[in-house]
């Protein structure tokens, strides 16, 4: 405890903190809507274009890397939810596509122009997050904080629209709701999200950041709201109990976040069966 | 003027017309039952009346008095929605979703016409329950009072008393011949040509052949005839 403490008053581990507190609580909130509206695949997609898209601004040796990755994330979110929309090409096999290419480029990308020693340390800290997080600027802490605060505002003031949204769109639409607006607002949101949340724990596991707290929640709570606010506060608890485990014991920040959460979710489906039997 | 109009209306999908050449109207305070077979093109035609899809030829002319805003509609269930966490409050609370507009938040007015509504429902007492874990019946209720809180002028309900058991089934129509009394114009797909007898005022068969007009012509058509000489043989 009071080793933690100590900590504190580093700045570089304050910056993790509320940087992943706040990554941590965008991802849950979203990703209730992103798992009920079985729309995880997108995430997932997603996430391996924002690599994709990463090693090209690392090989360009763009100062801001965040002014190539996002656009690109956001335009290929909206491209996505486009084609899944569409017969034409199955939604699933687009994306499996589109995420494999651009996971395949990135690695290709950064093997032949890259001019850094160690290639494949820089591939797998990007794919599985590095320490990243814990040599943010801040200027980095600003952007996600201004980004976070955009997107729980825009989730508190469009939750009512959202949970119509999501629980029925035929009867929304029919109702005179704008739910391809609405649709398309949520998978920019996811993007972002995506993007920011690299920072944490990297392309291959963001996920299991956005969908894990869902899960959990899900398994505990009946309501839509009681499900929200408890997914965004087991996110919170694992981010934060993630950063500090692994400060103190050296291990990736990552894959120790992921972790915490896939054991919450595994409390979680016990207390579940439990309640379910009695 | 009529509330909803419709001429010569082709529905389907991606080109491939599932019904053609449709024309009838709708009233005030009418009652239309649509009967057909599985696969007949029910649903499609009544996506198509509330805007979801695009007609293929033909149009869908709607009283000038008629916004989208004043239409309720119980779709056919889908899964999705089987598993969804939500409370009965939320669900029927989001039939509200379109006269809220932009406010972020419902009114004191929107709430306690949703509590109305679930009175109606006789679904007050389940208000906290989460719907995963209600009976069919239960769930028909909440997508029907939810329906309420946005038909203002008219009610468009797909199959509602579809997996329904018989009981169940009976006090669904009397609470929808009810609302239809209390001045609200429905449109109703179903497959029970019983209930479409005794409850509705006007009946839209679709098939081989297409048949529209009142109670009264339906039984002098082919169908009705077709359907009395089926039901003295079974008696
Ligand atoms: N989204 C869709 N895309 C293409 N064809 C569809 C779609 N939905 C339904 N169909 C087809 O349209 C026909 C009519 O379906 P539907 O309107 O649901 O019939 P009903 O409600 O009368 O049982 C069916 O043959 C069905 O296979
Ligand atoms: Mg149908």
């Amino acid at each position: 405890m009071e080793r933690i403490f100590t900590y504190l008053h580093y700045p570089f581990v304050r910056y993790a903190l509320i940087v992943g507190v706040l990554i941590a609580l965008c991802s849950s909130l979203f990703g209730v809507t992103l798992v009920l509206k079985r729309f995880s695949f997108i995430g997932d997609g997603l996430s391996h274009v924002a690599f994709g898209a990463m090693a090209i601004a690392a090989v360009l040796k763009m100062s801001s890397q965040m002014i190539l990755i996002l656009p690109v994330t956001v335009i290929c979110a909206v491209l996505l939810l486009k084609t899944s929309s569409n017969a034409v090409i199955k939604g699933d096999a687009a994306i499996a596509m589109i995420s494999v290419t651009s996971l395949a480029a990135g690695y290709l990308i950064m093997n032949v122009f890259s001019t850094s020693a160690n290639v494949s340390g820089d591939v797998c800290s990007t794919l599985f997050g590095s320490t990243s997080i814990l040599t943010l600027s801040k200027t980095d802490v600003w952007l996600c904080v201004i980004m976070s605060v955009l997107v729980i505002g825009a989730f508190v003031f469009f939750y009512n629209k959202i949970f119509a949204v999501t629980f029925d769109e035929s009867f929304s639409r029919a109702a005179g709701i704008n739910a391809s607006l609405y649709n398309t607002m949520i998978a920019v949101i996811i993007a972002v999200i995506i993007v920011l949340a690299m920072n944490l724990v990297g392309s291959l596991l963001i996920s299991a950041l956005v969908i894990f707290p869902a899960l959990s929640a899900m398994r505990l709570y009946g309501d839509f709201r009681s499900v929200t606010i408890c997914s965004a506060v087991l996110s919170v608890l694992c981010a934060v109990s993630g950063i500090l485990i692994s400060i103190g014991a050296g291990t990736p920040v990552g894959s120790t976040i992921v972790a915490a959460d896939a054991a919450v979710f595994l409390i979680c489906f016990m207390i579940g069966k439990m309640k379910g039997k009695a | 003027m009529a509330l909803i109009t419709v001429e010569n209306l082709s529905v389907g999908y991606d080109g491939k017309p599932v019904v053609e050449g449709l024309s009838f109207t709708v009233n005030e305070g009418d009652y239309l039952c649509i009967l057909g077979e599985n696969g007949s093109g029910k649903s499609t035609l009544m996506k198509t009346l509330l805007g979801l899809n695009k007609p293929l030829s033909g149009k869908v002319e709607t009283g000038n008095e008629l916004r989208h805003t004043e239409i309720g509609y119980l779709p056919q269930q889908t899964d999705v929605q089987r598993d969804f966490p939500a409370s009965v409050k939320e669900i029927v609370l989001s039939g509200c979703i379109a006269r809220s507009g932009l406010h972020p938040f419902y009114s004191k007015e929107e709430k306690s016409l949703a509590e109305e509504n679930m009175e109606k429902m006789g679904i007050t007492h389940l208000a906290k329950r989460s719907y995963r874990d209600l009976s069919g019946g239960q769930q028909q209720r909440v997508l029907l009072a939810r329906a309420l809180c946005a038909a203002r002028k008219v009610l468009l309900l797909d199959e509602p008393v579809t997996g329904l058991d018989p009981k169940v089934s009976q006090e669904m129509y009397e609470l929808i011949a009810s609302l239809n009394k209390e001045g609200l114009t429905i449109i109703m797909i179903s497959h029970d040509i019983d209930a479409a007898l005794t409850y509705a005022s006007h009946i839209l068969h679709i098939g081989e052949r297409t048949f529209f007009g009142s109670i009264k012509e339906y039984r002098k058509s082919r169908y009705g005839r077709y359907y009395a000489e089926e039901r003295k043989e079974e008696a």
